[in-house]
C-alpha cells in the first residue's frame, strides 16, 4: 500500500501541544459512539474552528474509518470548514422574509464596504462574510447574525455602524 | 424547598434580548433584594411568550399578567405597583389584538393551544415545571395501565398524522415498526426544521422540550425501542442544550434510563447535530447523518420502518407530532379528535410570516380557513395593501392566491390547490411581490440543498433556476414556460427523494396561478410588481426631494448626483437597481418607474 499521508504542516493545530490535546479528548469521549464521525466532527468545527486535512486524516485513523469518507463527510455538510475563518462572522439571512426585507440591498452596501463578497474574509482575517438560511427571527428582516448574535431591522444605512461595533470589541 | 407566591417569566429569544431582556432580568432581581421580596417572587428565563416585536415580554404568574415593552427604569415603579400592591400596571399590559376587517368577518375558531400549551408559560430548564402542568402523567398511565397494542390503537384513534410533511398516520407508522421483525429497535425525532421561516419546532424543543421526550418514550413503550435519538439543525444551539438539560433530568428522576418508573421499561435518548444540509430532514439522509455518513437519501421502500437506523427497525416523526402524544393519551384520543376535520385531526402549528400585521406562530385546528388565519389570527396584510398569495409546505410547497382563501386548511384540500401542508411554513405575501422572484427563490434554495446524488434534481433544479434568472434579468424567451413545465415534470416523476419530487411545486403552483406575470416578464419585458431589477428603474421626484444628500450617501455605486437642498438625480447607467436610496429617503421621492 502506497503511504503517502501527508506530514502534519506547521500551522495545523494537530501541531499545537495544547489544541493537539482537545482534539484527543474530543476523539477519546466519543469514539465509542455508534455514529461517531458525526459527533466528532461536530465537536471540531465548534471548538477549533474548522476541520484541516492533517485533522482530517488524524480523525479516520482514529475511528479507524477509510480518510476518504470522513472526507465525504466534511465536504457534505456546509457547517464544516476546512480552513480557518475570521475572527468575526457576519452572516446574512437569505431567509424568505429577509430576502423579501431587503436583504440584497444589504449585502450590496457590505461588499462595497468591506470588498469581499459572502464566503470570503477580509484580508486582515478579521470578519468572514456569510450567507445563511433563515434563523428563526424572521419577524425582525432583514436580520445579520453578527457572531452569535441577532441584528434585525438591519437597513443598508446601519451597516457601518454594525462594523464599528465588530471594532469597538477588538480593542 | 422555597415557596414562591409568584413567578415571573422573561422571554430571553433573540428579540427580545436584542431589545435588553437580560438587562430587565437583572433589573427585576436587584429590585425584589432591594424590595426584600426575592423570596417571594422567582424570576425566570423562558422562551418566546408571543408578542415578539414589542419585547422584552414578561408573564406574571399566577395572575397571567403578560407585560411587554418594560424598561430596567420601569422597574422599581412596576414592583411597587404589582407586587408590593398587587395591581396589574395596565400601561405595560400586552394590548389585546383586535378583529381586524370587518368584511371578511368575524373568527369562527379561534387558536387553540395543545401542542404550544406550555411555551412560554413552564420553565423549560425545570422539570418541576412540566410535572405540574400533568406532564409525564401520561408516560405513567401507559406504563402502568397499558399495553403497547393499546397505545397505538389510542394513537391510531385520535387520527393524528405526522407534522414533518407528509402527514402519514402516526398510529400506523408506530403500528408498522412494532410488527416489523427485529429485536432492536430506535425511535428518532426529526427536529431538523429546515425549511426557511419555520420555527415551530424550535419553540417546541425550547420552551416545553419535556413534552417531545415524553412523546418519545411512550413512542418507544409502543414500538418496542429502547434507544432514541433527537437529531437537531446545527443552527438551534438553544434548543439542543435545552434538550440536554432536560434529558439529564429526565433521567435524574428516573424517567429515562432502566427500569423506568419502576416498570421494566428501559429507554434512553441521546441528541444528535447536524451540520447545515436542509436534505437531512428527509428520513433516510436523517438516519444516514445519524450513523455518521454523508446525508444522502436512499430509494424508500424499504421504509425506515422496516430498515431503519443501522438497518433496525425505525420509527421517525417529527417534533411537533411527539408533542402531542402526552395529551392524546391523557385527554383520550376522542378529545383530541374533536378538533379538525374528517380526515384531518387536531391542531397544527404554522410560523406565520411574511407582510402581515402580526407574524409569529400560531396554533390553529385543522379546517380552519386561510382567510381566518390571515385575516383574524394574523390581522390581516401590512399597510394596507392587497393579499396577493400565501406559501405554505416551503420549498417543497406551493403558492395559493386569493381564490382559495376560504379553502379549508387540511391535508386533501391544500393538495389539491397544489401545495403541501408541509411542516408549518407559512408566508403571505403582498401585492408588491413578484411570483417569478418568489418561485426563483425557491428555486435557488433547493438547487443548493440538491444532494446531487441524481441526476434529474441535481441538473434539473439548476436549469429550472437558470430560465427563472433569465425571465427575470429581462431575458425570457418565447418557449421558456413549456420548458419550464417539461423540466418540472421531468424532475417531479423521476427524482429519488422528496426534495426532488416537490421542488418543482413552487414553479407549478406560480406558472398555474400566476401565469400572466411570467407571460409579462417574457413578452413585455415587464415586471408587474416592479421588483425584479433588471425590468425597473429607480427615479427621484424633483417636487418631493429637500436634497438631504441620504441617499447619495448610501447609494452603493455613487448614482445618486446634487448639491445639499437641491434635487438630486440618478444616473441610470450607472445604477445597480439595489433599492438603498428607496429605503433611506425620508421624504418618499424616489419611486420606482
Ligand atoms: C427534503 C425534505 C426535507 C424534510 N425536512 C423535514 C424536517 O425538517 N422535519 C420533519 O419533521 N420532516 C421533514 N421531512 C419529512 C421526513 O422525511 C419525514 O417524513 C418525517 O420526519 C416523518 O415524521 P412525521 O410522520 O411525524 O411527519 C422532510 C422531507 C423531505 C423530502
Ligand atoms: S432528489 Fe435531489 S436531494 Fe433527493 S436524492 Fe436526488 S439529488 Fe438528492
Ligand atoms: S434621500 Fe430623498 S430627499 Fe434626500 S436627497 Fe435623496 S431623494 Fe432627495
Ligand atoms: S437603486 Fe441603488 S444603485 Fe441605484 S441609485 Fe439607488 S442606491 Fe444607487
Ligand atoms: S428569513 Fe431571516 S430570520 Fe427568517
Ligand atoms: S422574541 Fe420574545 S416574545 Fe417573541
Amino acid at each position: 500500500m502506497l503511504n503517502t499521508k501527508p506530514s502534519i504542516p506547521a500551522n495545523d493545530p494537530l501541531a499545537n501541544p495544547e489544541q493537539k490535546k482537545l482534539i484527543d479528548e474530543i476523539l477519546e469521549k466519543n469514539k465509542n459512539l455508534p455514529g461517531a464521525t458525526m459527533v466528532v466532527l461536530n465537536e471540531l468545527q465548534s471548538r477549533i474552528g474548522f476541520i484541516s486535512e492533517a485533522m482530517q486524516q488524524y480523525v479516520a485513523d482514529k475511528l479507524h474509518v477509510p480518510v476518504s469518507s470522513v472526507h465525504g463527510v466534511v465536504s457534505f455538510y456546509s457547517f464544516f470548514t476546512t480552513t480557518p475563518r475570521g475572527k468575526h462572522t457576519i452572516k446574512f439571512c437569505m431567509g424568505t422574509a429577509c430576502y423579501v426585507g431587503g436583504m440584497p440591498q444589504l449585502i450590496d452596501k457590505a461588499k462595497s464596504l468591506l470588498g469581499v463578497e459572502p464566503g470570503q474574509t477580509t484580508p486582515d482575517g478579521e470578519i468572514t462574510l456569510e450567507v445563511c438560511r433563515c434563523v428563526g427571527a424572521c419577524s425582525q428582516a432583514p436580520v445579520v447574525v453578527v457572531d452569535d448574535k441577532i441584528v434585525g431591522r438591519l437597513r443598508p444605512n446601519k451597516f457601518p455602524q454594525v462594523l464599528r461595533t465588530i471594532q469597538d470589541n477588538k480593542q | 424547598m422555597k415557596y414562591y407566591r409568584s413567578h415571573v417569566l422573561v422571554c430571553v429569544d433573540p428579540e427580545c434580548l436584542q431589545k435588553g431582556a437580560h438587562e430587565l432580568v437583572d433589573a427585576l432581581q436587584d429590585e425584589l433584594v432591594a424590595t426584600g421580596l426575592i423570596d417571594e417572587v422567582q424570576v425566570l428565563e423562558t422562551s418566546r411568550i408571543g408578542g415578539c416585536s414589542l419585547g422584552p415580554e414578561m408573564m406574571v404568574y399566577p395572575e397571567g399578567v403578560h407585560y411587554v415593552g418594560v424598561t430596567p427604569d420601569d422597574v422599581p415603579y412596576l414592583v411597587e405597583e404589582h407586587f408590593l400592591k398587587g395591581r396589574v400596571v395596565n400601561k405595560f399590559q400586552m394590548p389585546t389584538t383586535k378583529i381586524v376587517d370587518e368584511e371578511l368577518g368575524a373568527p369562527t375558531q379561534k387558536e387553540v393551544r395543545i401542542v404550544l400549551r406550555n411555551c412560554g408559560k413552564i420553565d423549560p430548564e425545570n422539570i418541576e415545571d412540566y410535572i405540574a402542568e400533568d406532564g409525564y402523567q401520561a408516560l405513567a398511565k401507559v406504563l402502568t395501565e397499558m399495553t403497547p397494542e393499546e397505545v397505538i390503537d389510542t394513537v391510531l384513534k385520535s387520527g393524528l398524522r405526522g407534522r414533518g410533511g407528509a402527514g402519514f398516520p402516526t398510529g400506523k407508522k408506530w403500528q408498522f415498526t412494532r410488527q416489523a421483525p427485529g429485536e432492536i429497535k430506535y425511535v428518532v425525532c426529526n427536529a431538523d426544521e429546515g425549511d426557511p421561516g419555520a420555527f415551530m419546532n424550535r419553540r417546541v424543543l425550547e420552551g416545553d422540550p419535556h413534552s417531545v421526550i415524553e412523546g418519545m418514550i411512550i413512542a418507544a413503550y409502543a414500538i418496542g425501542a429502547h434507544q432514541g435519538y433527537i437529531y437537531c439543525r446545527a443552527e438551534y444551539p438553544v434548543a439542543v442544550s435545552t434538550l440536554n438539560i432536560a434529558i439529564q433530568q429526565a433521567r435524574n428522576l428516573g424517567l429515562l434510563g432502566k427500569d423506568i418508573l419502576g416498570s421494566g421499561f428501559d429507554f434512553d435518548l441521546e441528541v444528535r447535530m447536524g451540520a447545515g444540509a436542509f436534505v437531512c430532514g428527509e428520513e433516510t439522509a436523517l438516519i444516514a447523518s445519524i450513523e455518521g455518513r454523508r446525508g444522502e437519501p436512499r430509494p424508500r421502500p424499504p421504509f425506515p420502518a422496516v430498515q431503519g437506523l443501522w438497518n433496525k427497525p425505525t420509527n421517525v416523526n417529527n417534533v411537533e407530532t411527539y408533542a402531542n402524544i402526552p395529551q392524546i393519551i391523557l385527554k383520550g384520543p376522542e378529545w383530541y379528535a374533536s378538533y379538525g376535520t374528517e380526515k384531518s385531526k387536531g391542531t397544527k402549528t404554522f410560523a406565520l410570516a411574511g407582510d402581515l400585521n402580526h407574524t409569529g406562530l400560531i396554533e390553529v385546528p385543522l379546517g380552519i380557513s386561510l382567510r381566518e388565519i390571515i385575516y383574524d389570527v394574523g390581522g390581516g396584510i401590512k399597510d394596507g395593501k392587497a393579499f396577493k398569495a400565501v406559501q405554505i409546505g416551503g420549498p417543497m410547497g406551493g403558492c395559493v392566491p386569493a381564490e382559495y382563501l376560504d379553502l379549508p386548511l387540511d391535508y386533501e384540500s391544500l393538495a389539491q390547490a397544489g401545495t403541501i401542508m408541509g411542516s408549518g411554513g407559512m408566508i403571505v405575501l403582498d401585492e408588491d411581490t413578484c411570483m417569478v422572484d418568489v418561485a426563483r427563490y425557491f428555486m435557488d434554495f433547493t438547487q443548493d440543498e440538491s444532494c446531487g446524488k441524481c441526476t434529474p434534481c441535481r441538473v434539473g433544479t439548476r436549469r429550472i433556476l437558470e430560465i427563472l434568472t433569465r425571465i427575470c434579468d429581462g431575458k425570457g424567451q418565447d418557449g421558456d414556460i413549456e420548458l419550464l413545465e417539461n423540466l418540472c415534470q421531468e424532475i417531479r416523476t423521476n427524482s429519488l427523494c422528496g426534495l426532488g419530487q416537490g421542488a418543482p411545486n413552487p414553479v407549478v403552483s406560480t406558472l398555474r396561478y400566476f401565469r400572466d406575470e411570467y407571460e409579462a416578464h417574457i413578452y413585455e419585458k415587464r415586471c408587474p410588481a416592479k421588483v425584479c431589477r433588471a425590468l425597473i428603474r429607480y427615479e427621484i421626484l424633483p417636487d418631493a426631494c429637500t436634497g438631504c444628500t441620504v441617499c447619495a450617501r448610501n447609494c452603493p455605486v455613487n448614482a445618486i448626483s446634487g448639491e445639499r437642498r437641491q434635487t438630486h438625480v440618478i444616473d441610470p447607467d450607472t445604477c445597480i437597481r439595489c433599492g438603498i436610496c428607496m429605503q433611506v429617503c425620508n421624504f418618499n421621492a424616489v419611486v420606482i418607474e
